[in-house]
């Protein structure tokens, strides 16, 4: 996984609620066995018209946000179905940094396995920026060291994070390896189980 | 110092599984891994990049559901057409067959939706932690076992270590309460909670349901309930075990036999709440207030009663919900203020993980018998399972279908999400027993109402959403 540390780029507003991983990347571009590639699908829906023509109005359409590293959107961002493919489709596209006031549980785990920074704002800190991302300058700072993000004016919001999954994110550490740390635990554990559950275990 | 408060059920499944503490994350045991060709060929290509290997593929289980056709498959994985499915489908089938995972592909009577076959096998059971690469997992929480979605990252982390980080989640308690009224059921009791909490109003939770209408339902309402509790943000629901779950496992494939089901069942009668634990949080229903629910909008919490109308965006103070709830109406091709019962359907479809099992389909069949799918609509029928397939068509709910007028078809995830070849068209209107009436779920542009199996037979006679009351014998 590779670290995420400090990102400066242009941010994308989507000010929609509740926008779901379906949404995010449509059934039809989950039949691959890959990880790359996602991009071509991110958003689909919303970014192409009935003839797969670009939609002109649709913001990451539009030439001034060409290249978004950051999206800002609204509450409860990935809900639905736990496809990986949506932090998948944003990291191909570039998306390395979503904000928001809420995310679904599943999408949130899921971002965290792939160095893509969910940043949850208060509601009205994410207005606030959607705001200024919406107008002439759209340039966004990100440290997660600092747990900030700079506004395109300058304003300065910061935010809350787990310890443990920020030392990861600055990291870009495997949590298998990290796991497999533990493995004479998970061995004490089964052998503990062996005892109280014997029937779950199977007769070898 | 203040006395130690007693555990929830929750608490109590967490304590039991916790292996270890890292950094502040839980590193839980995992009983039961389930998986499917979507959300794991990444996970196996990890492990191989990797070298490690699946640490307890005998606690894995492996089916072909999510993009399977649900015609024809008898004739194999080879005869599938979609080029990129059969790739999918190949590639689960090499993946189990070098790590001894054992698998019911597609075509084999046992072989249907993951949340289907786990519980009717017996590998679900009361007290597991259970995982599965897709987020209706919460399913077999019906079971009283604690049981939720997790990414593809994490699928390969459960397959290599057997064990997933987790952060410990906040307890709520959902009480339904009174007996419901005719023709009102689990998917009811379901869409009145994400309706009262809302579509975020679980997050951060686990959900345990509780409540003399609870308990009187069978394990197939449980399933239904606990299903769409990741509909309600939470990840995962409860019910605690009782009698109707211990004879629903009892003589199942997997469930233990002889002197071993009597030490499990010693074991799964310690499995409630105690009196004294705290939750965190608190809803209460009366089940006996609940008419028969559909939704009108793009978001399962856009619940109206049957006999109620399509809402005003001026209904809503914020301007984000003026604006939400004005495309939603869009999108469903509604007007505001519109009888929901007015809204004629194209398709009908009786299926998915929520809806398929044998006691859904018996009630739809009831409703259907001796009469006719209405001019024009296409209603289809999806069994959860091969084996459930297998039971309708010996108590020849079957011929009560096709002589109605529905397609009765081969098990699968099927329409639900439409990543096989059943989907909606543009600008269809669908009656549907699914999870999801996100934009496009169904297929580009198709509109979705959820509702019962019950209530989605009635809208295939009426070629309308109707009120099953109208229906019932």
């Amino acid at each position: 996984m590779k670290p995420f540390t400090r990102l400066d780029a242009r941010a994308a507003p989507l000010p929609l609620a509740n926008i779901d991983t379906d949404q995010i990347i449509p059934k039809q571009f989950l039949k691959t066995v890959e990880r790359e590639g996602l991009s071509r699908g991110l958003f689909y829906d919303l970014r192409f018209d009935d003839a797969g023509k670009p939609r002109p109005d649709f913001v990451l359409n539009r030439p001034e946000y060409a290249g978004a590293g950051v999206l800002v959107t609204g509450d409860n961002f990935g809900c639905g179905s736990s496809r990986e493919h949506a932090p998948w489709a944003l990291m191909d596209f570039g998306v390395t940094c979503v904000i928001a006031s809420s995310f679904a549980d599943i999408f949130y785990n899921n971002c965290f396995q792939n160095g893509l920074l969910p940043v949850v704002l208060k509601p009205d800190e994410v207005q606030d920026l959607m705001g200024e991302c919406q107008g002439g300058n759209h340039m966004v700072s990100v440290d997660l060291a600092a747990q900030t993000v700079t506004s395109p004016s300058g304003k300065v919001f910061t935010f809350e994070i787990d310890a443990s999954r920020k030392a990861k994110m600055l990291n870009g550490l495997d949590a298998i390896g990290e796991t497999l740390t533990a493995a004479p635990d998970i061995d004490a554990w089964e052998a503990r189980r062996t005892l109280t559950h014997p029937w779950l275990e199977p007769t070898r | 110092m203040r006395a130690m408060a007693g555990k929830t059920l929750y608490d109590k499944i967490w304590d039991a599984h916790l292996v270890a503490e890292q950094d502040g994350e839980a590193i839980l045991y995992i009983d039961l891994h389930l998986i499917h060709e979507v959300t794991t060929p990444q996970a196996f290509a990890g492990l191989r990049a990797n070298g490690r290997k699946v640490r307890r593929p005998d606690r894995t289980l492996a089916v072909a559901d999510h993009n399977i056709p649900t015609e024809g498959q008898g004739l194999g994985v080879a005869a599938v057409a979609d080029e990129e499915a059969r790739l999918q489908l190949a590639t689960l089938e090499r993946n189990v067959a070098d790590n001894g995972i054992e698998f019911f592909p597609m075509g084999d009577v046992r072989n249907g939706i993951v949340h289907v076959v786990g519980p009717e096998q017996g590998r679900t059971q009361p007290g597991m932690t259970i995982v599965c690469g897709d987020s209706h997992t919460s399913t077999h929480g019906a079971f009283g076992a604690l049981a939720h979605g997790i990414g593809t990252s994490e699928v390969e982390h459960v397959l290599a270590t057997q064990t997933l980080r987790q952060k410990k989640a906040k307890n709520l308690r959902v009480v339904i309460e009174g007996t419901p009224a005719p023709g009102v059921g689990a998917k009811d009791f379901a869409l009145a909670v994400i309706g009262e909490i809302g579509t975020a109003g679980g997050t951060g939770y686990v959900i345990e349901y509780a409540g003399d209408a609870v308990r009187a339902l069978s394990m197939e309402g449980r399933m239904t309930l606990c299903n769409l509790t990741i509909e309600g943000g939470a990840r995962a629901g409860l019910v605690a075990p009782d009698e109707t779950t211990f004879d629903y496992l009892r003589g199942r494939p997997s469930a233990p036999k002889g002197g071993a089901w009597d030490i499990a069942l010693a074991s799964w009668k310690t499995l409630f709440s105690d009196p004294d634990a705290v939750f965190d949080r608190e809803v209460r229903i009366d089940a006996s207030t609940i008419a028969p629910l559909v939704t009108w909008g793009t978001s399962p919490e856009d619940v109206v009663p049957v006999t109620g109308a399509a809402p005003s965006p001026d209904a809503f103070a914020s301007p984000d919900k003026r604006a939400s709830v004005a495309r939603a109406l869009e999108y469903m091709g509604l007007e505001a203020g519109q009888p929901i019962a007015s809204a004629k359907v194209d398709v009908v479809f009786i299926g998915s993980c929520t809806n398929s099992r044998i006691e859904d389909l018996r009630v739809a069949a009831d409703i259907v018998r001796g009469r006719q799918v209405a001019p024009g609509v296409r209603a289809m029928v999806v069994p959860g399972s091969g084996l459930v397939k297998a039971q309708a068509e010996e108590e020849g709910l079957d011929e009560i279908f096709r002589a109605a007028g529905f397609d009765w078809r081969e098990p699968g995830c099927s329409m639900c999400l439409g990543m096989n070849p059943d989907r909606l068209a543009p600008g269809e209107r669908c009656a549907s027993t699914s999870n999801r009436n996100f934009e496009g779920r169904q297929g580009r542009g198709g509109r979705t109402h959820l509702m019962s199996p019950a209530m989605a037979a009635a809208a295939a006679l009426a070629g309308r959403i109707a009120d099953v009351r109208d229906y019932l014998r």
